[in-house]
């Protein structure tokens, strides 16, 4: 019993580091329209930074978070911009969008195997080894900080979305792009904000990535199947469904981990997503005509 | 050119070439080498089939690679089986699979099937780390029971004859499939499902043979794999480079062509051989994504297409 509940709390936990690494994905593939492969790469990028500053000047990870999110924030925008010139402008060409960034995805790995070395890198912060007693719950700071950041960012970004102008502006752009052209605003400059957003919440996670575990260059990969499970599952670029789809994901991950042993608990992601993509491609929160 | 003659000169220049290298060639090292390009060769020309001529984007190219790797393994722990019964086991078990990966194909198009391709990737993963029979997450050791057959010098030699003969038959299986009627009906599908399947074309089967063909050469790449290395460990197997590899040389080379996936695969191929010797293994990984991210954003009809268009340009000019 006490071993079911502390697996359900743990994936609640989990959820919600997951929420923080998918909802990136939720704007860029969900809203945007633009395959972001790479996302995880940026992800596993972020948790080098928040490394490199928590190991020269003891900076916590998530202040670096928040101090470097405008550089992603830059990154981002630098690239939905070759993107846009490259592969969206000239239309009907996705698929090799997709390869291209599969291509970033690879090459920043690389780049950061050649740089730094393929060894496990972790921070340590005071309240990593603290864990807080509720009768039989544990609740492991190590977990509970990065759920609640990711919270707060998640909720964050959904009140953006729905009650600025420019947050509307950027679900426009998701449901007519020709519409928002005609009222006079130029998409492409909106796609590219909300891209940069995306990216941006990606080095957020980095940071919470590496608080939770030690980290590694090709770590990305095995984010790729979850990045994309979630917002699937969740009905694409909702943010809402986002939640949902990383409670479903943290908790069976967790599930599997406790009784199944963790070396299964990759198969549950990319298996999910493989079901949810030839089952219910909309999504469960979706709606059935795209 | 005719099909027929075409395909008896190139296996004529096949056989001389391999008679010739395995008599004159010393360095052992060379055919080690040779190998490794000409697996990319047989891949490259395997994607391609369904990337290029078909236009469905595969990131589990290591997937369809282990299952003819792990076929091995699993068949030689079993029964110690001779190398020709392990290929044709990899390259049935992978062809079965890549027919289950057509029929996704009807639920899924363009890009929700490249991510199911690299879900499935990591799924057989999972599955294969945790099977201990084929070694797990430790790895597997192959023995090999005897010493080359006459007139070899050695298994390097042996792995590099057959490895050049299936690079030969790959890339006839997609002259053939570029040539025939099938390959009309793939481009057509290509360039627009929703009207090939209203124009009469029979989408579903061509996409069936399309993703088998395609999916049973990767395994048959991946079933001498074992027998080369002597170990193999599902990290080194599953390795995202044979993805990127196989795709970066397709789009590199040109995906319109059967002679596109050879070039690029020669070119890609030999440069990274030369510069793991000269410089490191990660370093040649580099070049690869980042000629991949070039190319597609540059010239994204890749050398053949680049070459062909100044062609056509000198020979009309506006």
């Amino acid at each position: 019993m006490t071993l079911i509940a502390n697996a359900l709390v743990s994936g609640l936990l989990l959820a919600g580091f997951y929420a923080a690494v998918s909802v990136g994905i939720a704007i860029s593939f969900g809203m945007l329209d633009v395959v972001n492969i790479a996302h995880p790469a940026f992800i596993v990028l972020g948790s080098y930074l928040a490394y490199f500053a928590s190991s020269w000047i003891g900076l916590d990870p998530i202040v670096t978070a928040l101090v470097l999110s405008p550089a992603f924030f830059a990154l981002g925008l630098v690239l939905y911009r070759l993107y846009h010139s490259s592969f969206e402008r000239r239309g009907r060409e996705r698929l090799r969008g997709l390869a291209f960034f599969f291509g970033i995805l690879f090459v920043t790995e690389v780049a950061l195997i050649l740089a730094f070395g393929v060894d496990y890198r972790l921070v340590n912060t005071r309240y990593m080894d603290t864990t807080w007693r509720f009768g039989a719950f544990d609740l492991p700071l190590r977990l509970f900080v990065p759920f609640l950041v990711s919270l707060g960012m998640t909720l964050s970004l959904q009140a953006f979305l729905s009650r600025t102008f420019f947050g509307r502006a950027v679900l426009a752009v998701a449901q007519d792009e020709l519409a928002l052209q005609l009222m006079g605003v130029d998409p492409v400059r909106v796609k590219a904000i909300a891209f940069g957003i995306s990216i941006a919440t990606a080095g957020v996670a980095g940071a919470l990535l590496i608080i939770i575990q030690p980290v590694q260059p090709s770590l990305g990969r095995e984010y790729i199947g979850l990045v994309f499970a979630i917002p699937v599952l969740g009905g694409m670029g909702s943010i809402p469904g986002t939640l949902v789809g990383a409670t479903i994901l943290g908790v069976a991950s967790s599930f599997t981990s406790t009784f199944f042993g963790p070396s299964w608990s990759p198969a549950v992601s990319f298996g999910l997503l493989l079901l949810a993509l030839a089952l219910r491609p909309e999504g469960l929160l979706g709606k059935a005509a795209r | 050119m005719s099909s027929p003659r075409f395909t008896a000169l190139v296996t004529g220049i096949a056989a001389l070439a391999i008679v010739a290298t395995v008599a004159g060639v010393r360095n052992e090292y060379f055919f080690s080498a040779a190998y490794t390009v000409l697996q990319f060769v047989v891949l490259a020309s395997a994607w391609n089939i369904l990337g290029g001529f078909t236009g469905y984007v595969n990131f589990g190219s290591a997937a369809f690679f282990a299952l003819g790797v792990y076929s091995s393994v699993f068949l030689h722990n079993l029964v110690q089986a001779p190398i020709a019964l392990s290929i044709a086991a990899g390259t049935g078990v992978a062809a079965l699979v890549g027919l289950g990966m057509g029929y996704l194909t009807l639920r899924l198009r363009g890009v929700f099937f490249a991510i199911a391709t690299l879900a499935f990737a990591q799924v057989l993963l999972t599955f294969v780390v945790n099977w201990e029979y084929v070694g797990g997450a430790r790895g597997a050791y192959i023995v090999l029971p005897h010493g080359p057959p006459p007139g070899f010098r050695s298994n390097g030699q042996v792995l590099f004859a057959i490895m050049a003969v299936m690079a030969a038959g790959s890339l006839a299986l997609a002259r053939w499939v570029q040539t025939s009627t099938m390959g009309r009906g793939l481009a057509a599908i290509r360039d627009d499902e929703v009207a090939a399947e209203c124009s009469g074309v029979p989408t579903l089967r061509l996409k069936l043979v399309s993703t088998t063909l395609s999916g049973g050469l990767m395994g048959m790449a991946g079933a001498t794999f074992p027998y080369f290395l002597l170990y193999v460990e599902p990290g080194g197997v599953f390795s995202l480079s044979y993805a990127v590899n196989s795709i970066a040389m397709p789009l590199i080379g040109g995906m319109h062509s059967w002679a596109g996936p050879l070039l690029g695969a020669l070119l890609l191929g030999i440069a990274q051989q030369v510069l793991q010797v000269t410089v490191s293994a990660d370093w040649n990984l580099f070049l690869v994504g980042a000629l991949l991210v070039l190319f597609v954003t540059v010239a994204p009809e890749g050398i053949m297409g680049w070459t062909r268009r100044r062609g056509r340009a000198r020979e009309a000019p506006p």
